[in-house]
């Protein structure tokens, strides 16, 4: 038999990592506790022979000279695309960006009122389909955890194969999948769970011209991120915190 | 265009990142367990962490930059070694190690070794809590940010991730001594 506190506090207690009343407590206890002083003991020899044992591995001396060498070289190709342009074609475009932005400005609102519209529209149902899925009864098509289940599903509902993975170790459960609407097409939207949240990530593929949803924001209370990866596009829309959401799209475009 | 940072950023990436460098080869190194497999990894991740280090909202950037290594690592294991998530506990590191490789042989015999193929053998859920507690020295917030899990879960991990690594460990020792040849070696345990 073993002593349950030796197999949890006694833990806490040997990194140091319990507040001192917790502390003060279990020192009282390996008083009168024979099993957590062997534990302990224990505990502390094995950390001594890990710690003695040199197990930490440095990096191999070239790495970081690769690593700056990689690192350059994906900015000088993204440099590479503007810096054949000379100097005078900027001052061209820069003079033709301000005449555009003068026409639009004095041609009235209504152009810029006419794209933020869409830009708005696209958005609002964005967070109309994340709103109506939280009703009852609505969150859902197909409701599993299994991504073996929820993938499938999809086949034959959609002209395209949504990546759909289980995260729950990443602390992200797969809840299931539904099929919505957006801007007139089709979609899928894959549904996980965030502690007591439920997270909408809605998947298409990329539809070749610029989208009207901004990376990021705020509105009623929503958080959504927005990003292209691998030829689809994402938008996954709660009301967790925008770390959260960033790492679920990492995940998924993994 | 939209990988480019400012000079600066870049200044600050190698000032504030590019020192973690050898914590993330040696965790790569532990959940891949192979040098080779690790250096490919830290690099392809310290170039990911390159390109989301807008996304940086200040803080610990050792703990940011092991947990874009992990995911690398996880997601290299998928893809290359998916047996490795799914074995609880990898029996076959103790010959593979002592009989394959020259290089094992060389140091056969000597505690690190022992311990080394111990650590290796467990799952990598219990092997990455014990490097980044043990080697790492990181606190039981960094590993609960690095693995993505609950603070509370880390103490618990950490208690069984011990609990095996003592049991493979007296189980080895135990056969050594009850005269079972379990390592070619021979080593004395």
């Amino acid at each position: 038999m073993t002593c349950d506190l030796s197999r949890s506090l006694l833990h806490g207690y040997l990194d140091g990592e319990l507040d001192p009343l917790r502390a003060e407590e279990f020192e009282r206890h390996l008083e009168s506790c024979s099993q957590c002083i062997a534990q302990l003991g224990e505990q502390e020899s094995l950390r001594a022979s890990l710690q003695s044992a040199q197990l930490y591995e440095r990096a191999p001396a070239g790495l970081s000279t690769k690593i700056k060498r990689q690192i350059a070289s994906a900015e000088a190709e993204s440099d590479d695309q503007w810096s054949w342009v000379p100097i005078w074609r900027w001052i061209a475009v820069s003079a033709a960006i301000v005449v555009l932005v003068a026409v639009a400005y004095l041609g009235g609102q209504r152009i810029l009122a006419g794209r933020s519209g869409v830009e708005q529209a696209e958005l609002t149902e964005v967070i109309d389909a994340h709103v109506r899925s939280l009703q009852p009864g609505h969150l859902t098509d197909v409701a599993s955890t299994d991504q073996h289940n929820v993938k499938p599903w999809f086949d034959g509902k959609l002209d395209y194969v949504p990546p759909v993975r289980d995260l729950a170790e990443n602390g992200f459960p797969l809840v299931g999948g539904r099929l919505d609407v957006l801007n007139g097409r089709s979609v899928a939207a894959l549904v996980y769970g965030r502690r007591k949240h439920f997270i909408n990530v809605f998947v298409w593929p990329e539809s070749g011209k610029e989208s009207l949803i901004p990376a990021t924001g705020t509105r009623n209370g929503y958080q959504w991120i927005y990003s292209r990866a691998h030829g689809m596009e994402f938008c996954a829309i709660s009301d967790v915190s925008a770390a959260d959401l960033h790492d679920l799209t990492e995940l998924l475009q993994e | 265009m939209a990988d480019v940072l400012e000079s600066g950023e870049r200044e600050r990436f190698e000032r504030l990142v590019m020192p973690h460098q050898d914590a993330a080869f040696n965790f790569a190194r532990w959940l891949l367990r192979s040098r080779a497999d690790a250096e490919d990894v830290t690099q392809e991740a310290m170039v990911r962490a390159y390109r989301f280090f807008r996304g940086f909202r200040g803080g610990d950037a050792r703990a940011w930059l092991l947990q874009i290594v992990r995911n690398a690592c996880y997601t290299w294991l998928e893809k290359n070694r998916a047996v490795d998530l799914t074995t609880e506990f990898d029996e076959s590191i103790h010959q593979q190690h002592s009989g394959n490789s020259p290089e094992a042989a060389a140091v056969a015999a000597n505690e690190r070794d022992h311990l080394m193929r111990a650590l290796e053998s467990l799952p990598p859920r219990s092997r990455e809590v014990l490097v980044l507690r043990e080697l790492e020295g990181c606190s039981y917030k960094e590993i609960a940010a690095i693995a993505s899990v609950p603070i509370g879960t880390v103490m618990s991990t950490l208690a069984r991730a011990r609990e095996r690594l003592q049991q493979v460990l007296s189980r080895s020792t135990g056969r050594a001594a009850a005269g079972t040849p379990v390592r070619r070696d021979g080593g004395a345990l």
